[in-house]
C-alpha cells in the first residue's frame, strides 16, 4: 500500500492545521464506514427473522437472531451448489485460458524483433475505440456463432481484454531482452524460451491479471443474462438476481392481494443468497488486495 | 496498376519472410487474435442492422435496406434525444463528483500519520470495488423500498411520514450518483495515491523545512503532482461520454417504468428493446449512433489534445 510520505516535521503544528488532521480523520473515517456499513447490514439482515424485518425493518446488529434464511437455502442445496459449480467452472476456464492468451500475446507485442508488433497492438487497441454495441454483438453471437444457451457465451466474450494485455505488458517490458536472446543462443526454441525462461518472472504479472479476469468472471451476471435460457446453467450472481426478481415480484402480489407472506423468510432469504454469493469475494479479499492496487497503478499508467 | 502489384508483392513476400524466421510468435499470437476477430470484430458487419428493417427469419445481410428511416423514427419519436441528454448528463455528473471524491481521499489518506489508519481506510474503500453490481443493487433495495427500508426505519423512530423513493424521479441522479462514487471512489484512489507516493519525499521535506505549511504543500506539490493523471482520468471518461454504465443503472433502478424518464440511458434503453424484441431497427439505430459518435468524440478530443499539449494524449 502507500508508503508514508515525509514523516511529520518536529515543529509545532498550528491551529489550522490541528483543524485540517481532524477534518482529513473524521471525512475518510466516514468515507470508510459508508464503504464498511452496507456490508454489515447485509450479514446482520441475513441473521434476522423475517418478523423482525418485516415490523422493524433491517438494523446493524440482528435482533432476533435466526439462521432460518441459511436454512433454507441448504434444505434443498441443489440450486445453491449447480450455481456454484458453474461459477466456478467458467471462472477456472475462462481465468486460466485468458491468462494464457494475454500472457503469450503480451510477450509477442513485446519482442523488439517482431515486425509487426505495432500493427497487432493496434489491432487490439481499436476494438477499445470502436465496437458494435449490443444490438449488433447479441444478434451476431445468436444467430451466426450460436452461443444461445451455451457456456461459451459466458467464457469467450470475457476471455480477452486488451486492458489487461497492456498492464501484462508492462510486467513483459521489466523482462531484459538480453536473457531471450542468451536463451536462443543457447539453443532453446521459442516455445521453450517462453515457458521456461519469461513465464517464472511473469509470476506477479499473472497472479494480478488472473485475478482481474477470476474477479470478472465471478462477479458476471450480464452475459448470463443476455444468453442462458435454463436454470441449472445460472452462474450465482444471475442465480441470486433472477431471484432477487422473483421475490420482489411474489412480495408486490402478496401485498396488492392483502396476504401476508411470513411463512416464507424472502427478505432474509434474498439477504443470505447475497451473502453466499459474496462470501468467497469477502474472503479472499484481505490476501489479494495488493495484486489488485499493483495491476490498477500500472494500468493508470498509459501504455 | 503494374506498380502497385509489384508493391503488393513486395508486402507480401515480406510478410512470408516475417512468418519464417517467426513462426511462433505467430502462433502464440494466433489465438487472441482469432478471438478478437471474431468476437469483436465481426460483430461490427451487423452495424448495417441500422440502416435495414432487421427480420429475424432473414437475417442480418438478407433483411431489406430502408434507408435512413430507423434514425428518423428514433429522433422524431422523441426517444434518441432523452437518452442521448441522460446519457451525457448522469456521465458529466458521474464523472465530476467520482473524481472529486478520489481525488480528496488519494490527498487525506496519504497525508495520514496513522499507518494503520491509513491501511485499514484504504483497504475498506477499495472493497466496493470487487462486489458484483447485483449485490448493489441489494443495498439500494433494502436502503430505499417502502415497506422495510432503512431510510423509511430512520424517517419512522423520527416521526416523519415514510416516502416511496421508488415513484419520485427526481432524486434518482443523485442516487445513482452516490452509489456510483461508492463503488469507484477507492479504484480510483488508488491511481491518484500511486501518483502522489510517487513523488520523491525529499521535495516534501525541502518545502517543510523553508516553512510550508500543510496546505502549501498540497496546493504547490501534491495537486501539480497529480494534475497528468486526473488529466487523463478525464480523458478517458469523456471518450466514454455516450455509454452509459449499463451494469449500474440495470441494478439501481431495474425495470421500473416510472422511472424511466430520469433514469433511461442509452444501454438501458437498446437492452429493454432488444428483450422485447420490439424494432431492433430503431434499436440497431440507436447503438449505430452511439458507437458512431463515441468514436468521432474520442478521435476528436485525442487530436485537439495533441495540439495542445502532447504529454495528454491517449495515443
Amino acid at each position: 500500500m502507500a508508503t508514508a510520505k515525509a514523516k511529520p516535521m518536529k515543529i509545532k503544528n498550528s491551529t489550522s492545521t490541528t483543524v485540517f488532521y481532524i477534518i482529513c480523520y473524521v471525512l475518510i473515517g466516514l468515507i470508510t464506514l459508508a464503504c464498511l456499513l452496507p456490508f454489515i447490514m447485509l450479514v446482520s439482515g441475513s441473521f434476522t427473522s423475517e418478523h423482525a424485518i418485516r415490523f422493524g425493518g433491517y438494523s446493524l446488529l440482528p435482533r432476533e437472531f435466526t439462521t432460518e434464511a441459511y436454512q433454507l437455502i441448504f434444505k434443498t442445496p441443489m440450486a445453491v451448489i449447480k450455481a456454484y459449480g458453474v461459477s466456478i467452472f467458467i471462472t477456472v476456464a475462462g481465468t486460466a485460458a485468458g491468462l494464457i492468451l494475454t500472457t503469450m500475446t503480451a510477450y509477442v507485442i513485446s519482442r523488439k524483433d517482431f515486425k509487426y508488433r505495432n500493427a497487432l497492438s493496434f489491432f487490439f487497441y481499436f476494438t477499445t475505440l470502436f465496437n458494435g454495441g449490443m444490438v449488433c454483438t447479441y444478434i451476431f453471437y445468436i444467430q451466426y456463432l450460436h452461443l444461445k444457451d451455451s457456456y461459451w457465451a459466458l467464457i469467450l466474450p470475457a476471455m480477452f481484454n486488451v486492458f489487461y494485455l497492456l498492464i501484462m505488458r508492462t510486467f513483459v517490458s521489466s523482462i531484459p531482452m538480453a536473457l531471450i536472446e542468451s536463451a536462443k543462443i543457447d539453443g532453446a526454441g521459442e516455445f521453450r524460451t517462453f515457458f521456461s525462461i519469461v513465464l517464472p518472472l511473469l509470476k506477479s504479472g499473472m497472479a494480478t491479471i488472473g485475478l482481474f479476469l477470476a474477479l470478472g468472471y465471478w462477479n458476471d451476471w450480464y452475459n448470463a443474462m443476455l444468453y442462458i435460457n435454463s436454470e441449472d446453467k445460472y452462474p450465482l450472481q444471475y442465480m441470486l438476481y433472477s431471484l432477487l426478481q422473483k421475490t420482489q415480484a411474489m412480495a408486490a402480489i402478496a401485498s396488492q392481494a392483502n396476504v401476508q407472506l411470513t411463512d416464507i423468510p424472502t427478505n432474509s432469504l434474498k439477504l443470505a443468497m447475497a451473502v453466499v454469493a459474496t462470501g468467497p469475494i469477502i474472503l479472499v479479499y484481505p490476501f489479494v488486495q495488493k495484486y489488485f492496487v499493483k495491476g490498477v497503478t500500472i494500468g493508470s499508467v498509459k501504455g | 496498376m503494374e506498380r502497385k502489384g509489384v508493391t503488393m508483392g513486395k508486402h507480401l513476400s515480406n510478410f512470408t519472410k516475417e512468418v519464417k524466421k517467426n513462426k511462433a510468435l505467430f502462433i502464440m499470437a494466433a489465438p487472441a487474435v482469432l478471438l478478437v476477430l471474431v468476437f469483436a470484430y465481426l460483430p461490427m458487419s451487423g452495424l448495417i442492422v441500422a440502416f435495414k428493417n432487421y427480420r429475424y427469419d432473414l437475417g442480418v445481410f438478407g433483411s431489406d435496406w430502408n434507408g435512413l428511416a430507423n434514425f428518423a423514427y428514433l429522433f422524431q419519436s422523441g426517444t434518441g434525444w432523452l437518452i442521448t441528454k441522460n446519457t451525457i448528463l448522469y456521465n458529466l455528473l458521474n464523472l465530476v463528483t467520482s473524481q472529486l471524491l478520489a481525488v480528496l481521499i488519494a490527498i487525506f489518506i496519504t497525508e495520514m500519520n496513522s499507518k494503520i489508519f491509513k491501511k485499514v481506510s484504504q483497504s475498506i474503500i477499495f472493497l466496493p470495488y470487487f462486489i458484483s453490481w447485483v449485490i448493489v443493487g441489494v443495498f439500494v433495495y433494502n436502503i430505499f423500498n417502502y415497506e422495510t427500508g432503512i431510510l423509511n426505519n430512520l424517517l419512522a423512530s423520527a416521526g416523519v411520514d415514510p416516502v416511496n423513493v421508488y415513484s419520485m424521479p427526481g432524486v434518482w441522479p443523485w442516487i445513482i450518483c452516490v452509489f456510483n462514487s461508492w463503488k469507484w471512489c477507492g479504484y480510483n484512489s488508488v491511481i491518484y495515491i500511486a501518483a502522489i507516493t510517487g513523488v520523491d519525499s525529499q521535495i516534501y521535506e525541502a518545502a517543510s523545512i523553508d516553512g510550508a505549511n500543510i496546505f502549501k504543500r498540497i496546493r504547490y506539490i501534491t495537486i501539480p503532482s497529480i494534475k497528468p493523471t486526473v488529466v487523463t482520468m478525464l480523458l478517458l471518461q469523456v471518450g466514454r461520454i455516450l455509454r452509459g454504465d449499463f451494469e449500474m443503472f440495470y441494478q439501481i433502478v431495474g425495470n421500473n417504468g416510472q422511472l424511466f424518464d430520469a433514469t433511461d440511458v442509452i444501454d438501458t434503453y437498446v437492452f429493454r428493446s432488444l428483450l422485447q424484441n420490439s424494432n431492433i431497427g430503431m434499436t440497431a439505430a440507436a447503438s449505430f449512433y452511439q458507437s458512431v459518435l463515441c468514436f468521432v468524440i474520442i478521435m476528436v478530443v485525442n487530436t485537439v489534445i495533441k495540439h495542445i499539449d502532447e504529454e495528454y494524449a491517449l495515443f
